[in-house]
């Protein structure tokens, strides 16, 4: 299209580029509208059981029916919320409730009563059985400790 | 980009695809709105595809059936909604399988060479149904327990072997969790296993022979008939056919939630107005009819006996009429058609009425 022959209706050419332009912008946002809506749901639909888990792990305190009975030198294993936990009646008649998960990489720890402290299989960790302090192996750090209240019936764990 | 592009069609040896693929034309004429159905097809397949691997995830098969189904349904986000789209994209798939089916038909697209092609879409329908049939059944509640026990009665009239298939299929004398747990099998491992290589050979069939042209566009000369470039204006207008059934799917499965009905329960009496989905009402209707006519044992054998001497014959046509050149045999074929297609809606149409 010359000057000479330009036809004043005609779109000129970057009038013709910004249209195309246009619709490229268009069926981008078009097509990333389909994505969103599709991927959402199916994003919300797979998460749903994490949600599920989630609410139940936000739980604050555990009552444990009968377990202010457990002999002493012995632990008792319990899921607070949706984590293995363990309440532990020590020889000295105190009581310690600790998050039962190795803090190295998560495997779940045992207490071992005839050395009086906290073993961990997978990899030999060990921690302080009144503290949950990692005292031996590769833990990184000490394991959580709850709050523990002895009932006449039941025994209560709570988060500090 | 070009780079890229020019790297992978080098490393993946598709030149000639491409070229071929740029050659390829669909024709143009009045009756081309019916090359769309088979896409359509396609593209539900897909989508049941995806939504059935999604309800993978949540499902249970077995003694929790109801219950996983109950919780996908009502406690999981979005869980409605990915059910009902399998259901709702399961309806519109059988719908456009029947359509292409028939356009595929009446356009006499089963002549010679493409008989394999009609073969492999027969074999794909009755798995269509399968799918359709062995699905119902995985929530459990009563409407499924009941279908499925009425259409177990189906194998059941085999003649000797009927029974032993029907209790295979079932695994017990009675519709049970191990019935949902081979269900559950049959749909979502089975079935695929042999529809997606049959599948794979009918896409490859129609890349093979293009599209067939409907009698009255074969009778104009060459220099006549109109064409467009596969790709990518064809393939634009197919995609664009998606996207509306996309949004067809989306409106039916948000606006009319899949229901769930009450548990199966062996005590309770089957609803009343109890009847199949559509796609099995002509045969549920036929069957009724036939049972008043000829009450019994005899009728329902005589209705079965019908429905498979019909299959066959259907299933037979590229072999009765495989010439364009024999009008006569074509013509009687069109009125075969003709006449299938009113009986089917009409007694689907009269089971509906019959409720
Ligand atoms: S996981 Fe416990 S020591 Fe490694």
């Amino acid at each position: 299209m010359s000057d000479l022959t330009a036809d004043p209706t005609e779109p000129q050419v970057d009038e013709e580029m910004s249209r195309r332009g246009f619709v490229r912008v268009a069926v981008t946002g078009v097509t990333l509208a389909y994505v969103a809506a599709i991927g959402y749901p199916i994003y919300r639909y797979l998460n749903s059981s994490v949600e599920k888990s989630a609410a139940m792990a936000a739980v604050k305190d555990v009552t444990l029916d009968k377990a202010n009975d457990i002999p002493k030198g012995t632990a008792l294993m319990f899921k607070f919320g949706i984590r293995p936990a363990m309440l532990i009646h020590h020889e000295d008649d105190s009581w310690v409730a600790l998050d039962a998960v190795c803090t190295h990489m998560g495997c779940t720890v045992k207490f071992d009563a005839a050395k009086g402290n906290i073993h961990c299989a997978c990899h030999g960790g060990t921690y302080d059985a009144k503290t949950g302090q990692n005292i031996g192996g590769p833990p990184p750090r000490p394991l959580t400790v709850y709050k523990v209240a002895v009932n006449p019936t039941s025994v209560t764990v709570s988060r500090v | 980009m070009s780079k890229v592009q020019d790297y992978l069609i080098e490393r993946l040896g598709i030149a000639d695809t491409i070229v071929y693929a740029k050659k390829k034309t669909v024709p143009i004429h009045k009756q081309s709105f019916w090359y769309y159905w088979g896409g359509i097809s396609l593209f539900c397949f897909i989508v049941q595809a995806v939504t059935g691997i999604l309800l993978m995830v949540y499902y249970r098969p077995g003694p929790e059936a109801y219950e996983s189904v109950r919780q996908i349904t009502f406690e999981t986000q979005f869980g409605w909604l990915i059910r009902s789209v399998h259901n709702w994209s399961a309806t519109i798939f059988l719908v456009s399988v029947f359509i292409h089916m028939f356009s595929v038909f009446f356009m006499k697209a089963y002549r010679k060479p493409r008989e394999l092609g009609w073969w492999s879409g027969m074999l794909l329908l009755l798995l269509g149904l399968t799918f359709g049939f062995s699905g119902y059944l995985l929530p459990m509640d009563d409407l499924s327990y009941f279908a499925t026990k009425v259409g177990l009665e189906v194998p059941n009239t085999i003649p000797l072997i009927g029974p032993a298939i029907a209790n295979l299929l079932r695994g017990g004398l009675e519709v049970s969790e191990f019935t949902v747990q081979r269900f559950f099998a049959l749909h979502a491992v089975i079935l695929p296993i042999l529809y997606l290589p049959l599948l794979a050979i009918h896409l490859w069939l129609i890349q093979k022979h293009g599209n067939a042209l409907p009698p009255t566009e074969e009778a104009k000369p060459e220099s006549e008939r109109r064409n467009m470039p596969f790709f990518p204006n064809f393939l634009a207008k197919d995609l664009a056919m998606w996207l509306i059934t996309l949004n067809v799917i989306a409106v039916m499965a948000s606006l009319f939630p899949w229901n769930l009905g009450p548990p199966a329960d062996t005590l309770a009496p089957a609803p009343e107005g109890i009847h199949p989905e559509w796609y099995f009402m002509s045969q549920f209707a036929t069957l009724k009819l036939v049972g008043r006519i000829l009450p019994g044992m005899w009728g329902e054998a005589f209705g079965m006996t019908l429905f498979t001497l019909g299959l066959v014959l259907w299933f037979l046509i590229p072999i009765f009429d495989n010439d364009k050149a024999n009008g006569v045999r074509s013509r009687q074929v069109t009125y075969f058609g003709i006449f299938v297609v009113a009986v089917l809606i009409l007694t689907t149409i009269w089971g509906y009425i019959g409720l």
